[in-house]
């Protein structure tokens, strides 16, 4: 052994350190790559050796290559191995290399489960450090489903720098864990009153960060936060919570008038230092300062919202943003923009007015203020001024160089144009040359986004069908411009839309020959196959059309030619290697040769071609599928068919191994269904089929159906008179529309004012005063076609639904958990006292995990004591529901009962009547928390820690607790006292401090519940008196506070079950309806049990008590 | 904060930490990406930039890039302050700190970065207490590389 030391200790004189290696690489500039890969051999043997230094050299040294880009996953195993050492050094590499390169997907991660946990309650401190870090970067979901309970218990360690580390962490456990999150709110809650400043900065961020989110659970909270904004004195956390009460205001309108006078107040402090700082042009301070104020307007916004009332103050602030736009520091621009695009939601006048100084910032060389001024002019538009502000953005398109920031440009047009429902355009027309322009953009990939915006106005806006028609036709001649890109989504996909249009509104086009022959282009056979599809199907509608113009005339030959046009073209698409296209080639490839030869007999087809075509197509909304009222009676979750039997995975279940088993309960019994039934469910079906229009009939008379649908006829279509020619020659320019627009507006006005003179009735809506050369308001601009935006179809009766928008894979939508629900279950909690949890924790050392139990609130008790005795019962009724409690002890003695012991136990609390008004007046000033910790090194010796805290406004002093021992648990007093004296808690407690205190009990027995009187006695002293106080309390330690988690591989567990020395008992429990991984949770939760495995609705549980007794537990769901 | 990423003008990273778990080749190309982005800014522009549904957030301390990404309501600034404030932490930590520095006691950096953030979320606002924590647990360090070397004696 002693040889090996030293062989390894003269390997390490030759072995490199990271600073080697760093210096071996520089050196080696130009052969890096092969320098690393002998450096990765190296490593290799390094790992291979016992030495745990050489070891942890070796995994820092590939967690520098790591970082280079180079794959270490392969040595993750040694990376455990080098965490697992008890020497802190090597704990932090291994940690650090852990956390550098583990994720979900690394197995070796369920190995550490141990480790972490024992690490986790180290006695030194830096050992937990380092574990709660690197657990924060690798957490998954099983860790945080096994050690949630570890972490919380370290929530309330005694040192600051455990308890803020811990604290934050747990969010990583809520976001993998959300049933974290209920029982250790409580304790979160509590963090923000933490004596120390970093605690309750990281619990203000993590309630924060919860809160965001799903703010309406925290409301309850806003009091205690209410209190942190006005009390503290950390800007970091000022922040959070100003942003925090943002998110609450719009929810609690009250919240709103209380927060206005802090709120206003700082803003006034903080208006006046930004003022003075862009005055001065300071431009550090402005960067300091704005970004509170930022938050602190949004804020108060929604508290004006929230009044609808003005405050002085802020106006000021609206004012001086904008100042910082002239600083030049880009930084301070960009907050000053980012500032304006928060206050234009509210106050969008005070922002419009400054739109010259926005579009200057489109000039800017950086790409990040251009963006943030687009995003602010998208919400600046009106109808007045949108196509001014459209034309410059279109001229920066032009000289837009980067196609990001075109394509962001060209959406940017887009969206602003169509937002709310294209509210703000007067012109149509306009609006159409301006997407045709944008085809033109070279490789843009956002051709999908014009094509569907030139499918939507087309469909939607009738009047402008003409015009957009003609449009399209000059854009599928000019077509091979556009083939240039031929990427997907690329600018191609226009055409798409472009054969869309002219072959479904083909009755407006002036010329359809002239568009048919262009879409049958054999260029047309190089675009995408969707659509040549596209292309191909219009093309048969243009030929209907061209049929129907051509009938009755008296030369047939026009018609006849198309015809043979078709039947030389179509043949290349019957031969395009796009299934689609070529099917629907060769069939309308038929059909055309069939027409000629009934035009070569002279006969009338045109009708009946038409008729293909015939009926008029809705814009249906996107969400109208999913709108569709479900009718009465119909249970979509209900199985069609017989479920699939479940035997074979029942035979999975190692269930031979338990002795008892449950008869199985008999199957849902199959409903005999004969034929008649048969028939009547078909007739239903089909009643049922026929009056619903979505669903696809197989009788041919669909395209009448769609004719004969309400609706269609019945939309108002005003025509209009067109004051623009529809004919433009050429490509349009949109400009032109601009003074178009203008002479319109100018022509308008003149007629209205001549109106106004006639007709005194007109002065109403122009308010009387309006001056004629001032700029006319909103409401003045009439569009310029009589427009009629057709609605998206809604199926009838759809439900209103506003979830729409949520992403279901959200994971804070887990974490959207209604904690006032809470308060219930918190006394639940509270009341555990009754089911005193014993939380004990393996350890190597000292440490022990603690668990802490609110205690003896009994003003919520009394509140809800009635409440709480049914709450009570149903947890209890949880706890035994469904279980089979299969205690197995080594020593068999008394264990068999077990189980049913401590639901009795429990049941006998019940009964019992709670002390509750003696409690009252002495709790009110007092607040105690319990921590009780089993300490296994001594199986036989629990440590209790508890912390009071003095709530009330008096000081407490000479505080004394005292517990009647039982012959089973004695309290440990010092040498030679006597068994009824008590314990002196060695502080005092002045008004909202608290503070902890430990005492030691021996525990005979653990295989029965105990509980155990005491009482606290103290002196509370006030300014004019001091009186004796008392407090009694009991502890409780029933069986399962005794068991610590401890998790097992399934193969032991199944040793353990054959070895035959486990005990077994089964119970169970009937009406219960809450999910099953709900209660494994409940289980693994307050029993302190882990998952074995879990197969469907049937889990093996494991625990083992603190004297080392087995615990195995099958809990399984048996269909009723 | 989803990750902190240190490289220096000529791209080389030169620390990284996720906060977000991802796979190593999303990582990757994700760092590749930036440092590109990143780089190819000219100095007098902002210090923010929208990327994906990120905003990053970086500064440049002489040829060192600190790069941090950030979730779409985060605050930018805070961001910019805690970004210094680990520049500060280290400069404290190795005296007038250099890029070399951070290349050849890469795995400090780390600790000082772990003491001063965690999971994301700053954690401690004093520099002292940072400093603090790191220096005994570099002091525990030492003992007990004293006592291992003693034992191989």
């Amino acid at each position: 052994m002693a040889l090996k030391i030293v062989k390894g200790s003269i390997d390490r004189m030759f072995d490199k350190n990271l600073q080697d290696l760093v210096r071996g690489i520089r050196n080696h500039k130009e052969d890096e790559a092969k320098y690393i890969s002998t450096c990765i051999d190296e490593i290799k043997q390094e790992l291979k050796q016992d030495n745990i230094a050489v070891k942890a050299n070796a995994v820092c040294k590939l967690t520098y290559l790591q970082m280079l880009g180079y794959d270490i996953s392969w040595a993750a195993f040694n990376i455990v191995e080098v965490m697992s050492s008890s020497k802190f050094t090597y704990k932090r590499i291994g940690y650090l290399a852990a956390s550098q390169c583990f994720h979900e997907g690394t197995d070796v991660i369920m190995l550490t489960t141990n480790q972490i946990r024992k690490d986790l309650s180290s006695p030194n401190q830096y050992d937990t450090g380092v574990a709660l870090t690197g657990l924060s970067c690798f957490v998954t979901p099983d860790l945080a489903r096994d050690l949630a309970n570890d972490i919380m218990t370290l929530m309330s360690h005694t040192k600051p720098y455990i308890r803020k580390k811990a604290v934050l962490i747990m969010y990583k456990v809520f976001l993998k864990y959300p049933e974290s999150l209920r029982p250790a709110f409580p304790r979160l809650k509590e963090k923000l009153e933490d004596p120390d400043p970093g605690v309750q900065s990281a619990a203000v961020n993590v309630i924060c960060e919860l809160a965001r989110r799903n703010p309406k659970n925290y409301l309850s909270l806003a009091p205690l936060f209410f209190k942190l904004m006005t009390s503290s004195t950390n800007n970091w956390v000022l922040i959070k919570i100003i942003k925090l009460f943002g998110a609450l205001t719009p929810l609690e309108p009250r919240l709103g008038k209380k927060l206005i006078e802090p709120l206003t107040n700082l803003i006034h402090r903080l208006v006046i230092t930004l003022h003075r700082a862009s005055v001065e042009k300071n431009v550090c301070l402005i960067g300091l300062v704005l970004p509170i104020v930022c938050v602190c307007v949004c804020v108060s916004n929604a508290v004006l919202i929230s009044l609808s009332s003005g405050m002085p103050n802020h106006s000021a602030s609206i004012q001086t943003v904008p100042h910082c736009l002239y600083v030049s520091l880009v930084t301070v621009k960009y907050l000053g923009l980012l500032a304006m695009s928060k206050i234009l939601k509210t106050h969008p006048k005070s922002v419009q007015s400054h739109k010259d100084l926005i579009l200057q910032c489109l000039d800017d060389k950086d790409e990040s203020i251009r963006l943030r001024a687009l995003d602010l002019l998208y919400g600046m538009v009106s109808k007045k001024n949108l196509m001014e502000i459209v034309k410059k953005l279109m001229l920066h398109v032009d000289k837009a160089e980067g196609t990001t920031y075109r394509d962001e440009l060209l959406t940017k047009i887009i969206d602003i144009c169509s937002q709310s429902n294209y509210q703000y355009i007067t012109n149509f027309e306009w609006y159409i040359s301006i997407l045709v322009e944008l085809t033109r953009l070279e490789g843009t990939r956002h051709g999908h986004l014009i094509a569907s915006q030139m499918l939507d106005v087309a469909i939607r806006v009738k009047a402008i069908r003409g015009f957009a028609v003609a449009q399209m036709a000059m854009l599928l001649d000019s077509g091979h411009l556009l083939t240039g890109n031929m990427q997907r989504n690329g600018i191609c996909e226009v055409l798409y839309a472009a054969a869309w249009i002219c072959g479904e509104f083909s009755e407006h086009l002036d010329d359809p020959m002239q568009t048919l022959e262009a879409m049958l282009r054999p260029k047309v056979a190089s675009l995408p196959g969707h659509i040549q599809a596209v292309y191909v199907q219009n093309a048969a509608k243009l030929f209907a059309t061209v049929l129907q113009k051509h009938e009755g005339a008296t030369d047939s030959q026009a018609a006849q030619d198309t015809s043979q046009l078709l039947i030389e073209r179509l043949p290349l698409f019957v031969q395009s290697a796009n299934l689609e296209v070529q099917e629907r080639a060769s069939c309308i490839l038929q059909l055309v040769k069939y027409i000629q030869k009934l035009q070569q007999k002279d006969v009338e087809v045109a009708e009946e071609v038409s008729a293909l075509f015939a009926g008029e197509l809705n814009p249906v909304a996107p969400k109208a599928q999913k709108k569709v009222p479900v009718p009465e009676g119909l249970d979509l979750d209900a199985w069609i068919n017989e479920p699939p039997s479940e035997s074979e995975s029942e035979d999975e279940k190692p269930k031979a191994v338990f002795a008892k088993e449950e008869p199985k309960q008999s199957r849902a019994r199959h409903i005999e269904v004969d034929e008649k039934e048969l028939a009547r469910r078909r007739e239903a079906r089909k009643q049922e089929q026929a009056n619903n229009p979505f669903y696809i009939k197989s009788s041919p008379s669909s395209q009448k159906v769609y004719q004969d649908a309400p609706g269609v006829e019945h939309i108002p279509v005003v025509q209009i008179d067109l004051s623009v020619p529809l004919k433009v020659p050429g490509m349009p320019m949109s400009e032109q529309y601009l003074k178009l627009e203008e002479e319109r507006r100018q022509k308008e006005r003149a007629d209205k004012k001549k109106k106004d003179k006639k007709k005194k009735k007109r002065e109403k809506r122009g308010k009387g005063k309006r001056d004629d050369s001032g700029p006319e308001s909103e409401e003045d601009i009439t569009p310029a076609h009589q427009v009629d935006i057709v609605t998206e179809e809604m199926p009838e009766n759809a439900l209103p639904s506003d979830d729409d928008d949520k992403d279901p894979n959200d994971p804070h939508k887990a974490l959207d958990i209604d904690l006032d629900k809470y308060v219930p279950s918190a006394e639940n909690t509270l009341h555990k006292v009754t089911v005193c949890m014993l939380h004990a924790e393996k350890q190597g050392d000292l440490s022990i995990t603690r668990h802490f139990l609110v205690f003896l609130v009994p003003l919520l008790v009394q509140k809800s004591l009635k409440n709480k005795k049914k709450k009570q019962k149903k947890e209890k009724d949880e706890k035994k529901k469904k279980k089979r409690h299969h205690h197995h002890h080594h020593h068999g003695d008394g264990g068999g009962g077990d189980s049913v012991q401590n639901g009795t136990v429990e049941e006998e609390e019940e009964e019992e009547p709670l002390p509750v008004s003696r409690f009252l007046p002495i709790t009110e000033q007092k607040n105690t928390v319990y921590d009780i910790q089993g300490n296994l090194q001594d199986g036989s010796q629990v440590v209790v820690s508890v912390i009071f805290e003095n709530k009330s406004n008096s000081f407490l002093k000479s505080m004394e607790f005292n517990v009647l021992d039982s012959l089973n648990s004695k309290l440990q007093r010092p040498e030679g006292a006597s068994p009824h004296d008590g314990l002196v808690v060695p502080f005092q407690l002045p008004p909202g401090v608290s503070n902890e205190a430990r005492f030691v009990f021996s525990v005979q027995s653990i295989v029965m519940p105990q509980k155990l009187k005491g009482t606290l006695t103290f002196i509370v002293k006030s300014e004019d008196s001091s009186t004796h106080e008392k407090l009694d309390f009991k502890l409780h330690f029933t069986c399962t506070s005794y068991l610590i988690t401890t998790p097992c591989y399934s193969d032991a567990y199944a040793k353990l079950l054959e070895s035959g020395d486990l005990k077994s008992s089964s119970l169970k429990l009937e009406g219960l309806n809450m999910p099953f991984h709900h209660l494994l949770a409940r289980i693994c939760f307050h029993h302190h049990f882990s998952v074995v495995e879990r197969i469907d609705s049937c889990a093996s549980m494991y625990s083992r008590s603190i004297q080392g007794h087995h615990v195995c537990l099958l809990v399984k769901t048996v269909s009723s | 904060m989803q990750f902190m990423l240190l490289f220096s003008r000529q791209g080389k990273l030169r620390l990284q930490k996720w906060y977000v778990p991802l796979s190593d080749k999303e990582k990757k190309k994700i760092t590749r990406e930036l440092v590109q982005t990143v780089l190819a800014r000219k100095p007098k522009m902002c210090s923010f930039l929208e990327w994906r549904d990120l905003k990053i957030v970086y500064k440049r301390y002489a040829s060192l890039y600190f790069c941090c990404a950030i979730e779409d309501q985060d605050n930018e600034l805070i961001t910019l302050e805690i970004i210094h404030r680990y520049v500060e932490l280290l400069d404290k930590y190795f005296g007038s700190v250099c890029e070399l520095d951070i290349i050849f006691n890469f795995e400090k950096a780390y600790f000082i970065l772990d003491e001063f953030l965690l999971g994301g979320e700053a954690q401690e606002t004093s520099k002292k207490n940072v400093l603090k924590a790191i220096e005994q647990a570099d002091l525990l360090q030492e003992v007990s590389h004293h006592e291992g070397s003693r034992f191989v004696d």
